[in-house]
């Protein structure tokens, strides 16, 4: 298992080590419930080290990227981000992306831990001649700092004017905590947040600092059972749940984020015609009903006819209830509809409700 | 991590406490806190047969679910139903947190588990 240069301290603070995408990180330091809850009320911070980021360089990168992901980074302006499936000419998922312009001619792409070899590979399958393609993920530590008081946590580390850094903008070689950075207002728990990239040699100092600023309990350390159920909650997509090769972006109810009316791009033609289609899967909302908790892959059935599979699923700490995701037949997915999820051989009932479970105010 | 000396364990990590022909069973301060937080406790029926190594019942933590098996055979006579609203008790308790009590067919079964000492020892090498 690969090890991100905070692993030192996640063992220090008590962290119960699990495998994830090849690296060792923490699920939980003391308990996944109070993690997720300091991060809705409070602030906390993540190792997201294993991400990788891949840079792209040349005067074709605009055009290189506008082919390759199915968002339109047209109108996307220098120190801003915008989110981006990535598809295979079949419409299925490759993965999804974060897409930083840092200049005319470069551009940092931030994909899933998992897919960064394939994403990589994708890349250079698909390059043109006035591209650069560079694997950059050694180059950074990556933390999080989510929560509505992240904010305040990172201004006493930080003269940077964070209040006017608008969501998905970024800036580049920031003084925090006399270590430069580059910072960006984003994440992956539906709170206000910021996510910074770090020389990997200076991260655990940051890390030391962030938990040692603001009053005790202000920010804690939160593992990746919380990341789960805080990006459930705000039914933010998971690569290999939401999104997989054999989900297509349309079906998982990201079309705001899948341009038909830009140029050419892979897999547009097969997106375009499944998004007239009036029947294919479609990605819904629900909450048991019964006592249960759905989980991933469990079956989804309406009477005796099988509609679909769970994709992501659990317990709900903000909201106490027993939450999922599903790709179902769009025939069954209308709001306040009944279904079943199979959980141990028994259908348990559940009904569809609108996403996202839980938007901040 | 507790380990109580008046229990009988299981190397699935539960814990077997009897009185006379009778027996309650729970699952460790080991098994509790290497799911994390409990969530959910799936109960079985009053009145079920069960024989040693058969799952009777489920706790699922944020994360996972898991099958709890009973160390011993016989009838299930009472289920905890204050799991079904409060599963965390088993986190915060999980030696007064019982799941069923069950009446023994075979008491001579109990010679199988491990006394606390044994079963401190099993937990070390489990890391």
């Amino acid at each position: 298992m690969k090890k991100t240069p905070l692993y030192e301290k996640h063992i220090e603070l008590g962290g119960k080590i699990v495998e994830f995408a090849g690296w060792a990180l923490p699920v939980q330091y003391k308990s996944i419930i109070e993690e997720h809850e300091k991060v809705r009320n409070s602030a906390g911070v993540f190792d997201v080290s294993h991400m990788g980021e891949i840079l792209i360089d040349g005067t074709g990168a605009e055009e290189f990227l506008q082919h390759l992901i199915t968002n339109d980074i047209s109108t996307l302006k220098e120190g801003r981000v915008r989110y981006s499936p990535v598809c295979y000419p079949d419409g299925g998922t490759v993965d999804d992306v974060i897409v930083y312009k840092l200049s005319n001619q470069k551009y940092l792409v931030v994909v899933n831990a998992a897919n960064t070899e394939k994403d990589y590979q994708w890349m250079l399958d698909n390059a043109t001649a006035d591209v650069s393609i560079t694997n950059v993920s050694d180059n950074y530590a990556l933390l999080a700092i989510q929560g509505p008081k992240a904010i305040e946590i990172l201004k006493e580390l930080t003269t940077y004017p964070l209040e006017n850094m608008k969501p998905f903008s970024f800036a580049d070689k920031v003084d925090v905590s006399g270590i430069e950075v580059l910072i960006s207002r984003t994440g992956y728990t539906g709170e206000d947040g910021f996510e910074i990239y770090i020389a990997p040699e200076k991260s655990a100092t940051l890390w030391d600092k962030l938990l040692q600023t603001g009053k005790e309990g202000t920010i804690i350390p939160a593992g990746l059972g919380a990341r789960d159920t805080l990006r459930l909650e705000a039914a933010l997509p998971l690569y290999g749940h939401e999104l997989s090769k054999d989900i297509t972006p349309i079906e998982a109810g990201l079309s705001r984020f899948v341009k038909f009316d830009k140029k050419d791009f892979i897999g547009k033609k097969v997106l375009l015609a499944q998004a007239d289609s009036p029947n294919k899967r479609i990605l819904v909302g629900f909450e048991m009903i019964d006592r249960g908790i759905p989980r991933n892959d469990y079956e989804v059935f309406s009477e005796d006819k099988k509609i679909g599979f769970v994709t992501s699923g659990g317990f709900s700490p903000t909201l106490k209830k027993n939450i999922g995701m599903a790709l179902i037949n769009s025939e069954y997915a209308n709001m306040g509809n009944e279904i079943d999820i199979i959980i141990r051989n028994k259908a348990c009932k559940a009904k569809i409700i609108k996403l996202p479970f839980y938007s901040r105010k | 991590m507790i380990i109580k000396d008046d229990l009988k364990y299981s190397n699935e990590h539960e814990w077997v406490k009897v009185t006379g022909n009778k027996a309650y069973i729970g699952i460790t301060d080991y098994a509790q806190n290497a799911l994390g937080d409990i969530v959910f406790v799936e109960l079985p029926e009053v009145g079920t047969e069960i024989s040693a190594g058969d799952a009777f019942g489920v706790v699922e933590s944020v994360k996972a679910a898991s099958d709890i098996y009973s160390p011993v055979s016989g009838t299930i006579t009472k289920v905890n139903e204050e799991l079904i609203d409060s599963p965390e008790i088993i986190n915060e308790d999980p030696y007064g947190a019982w799941i069923i009590e069950i009446e023994l067919t075979d008491p001579s079964e109990l010679d199988e588990l491990m006394d606390d000492k044994e079963y401190e020892d099993f937990c070390l090498k489990e890391g």
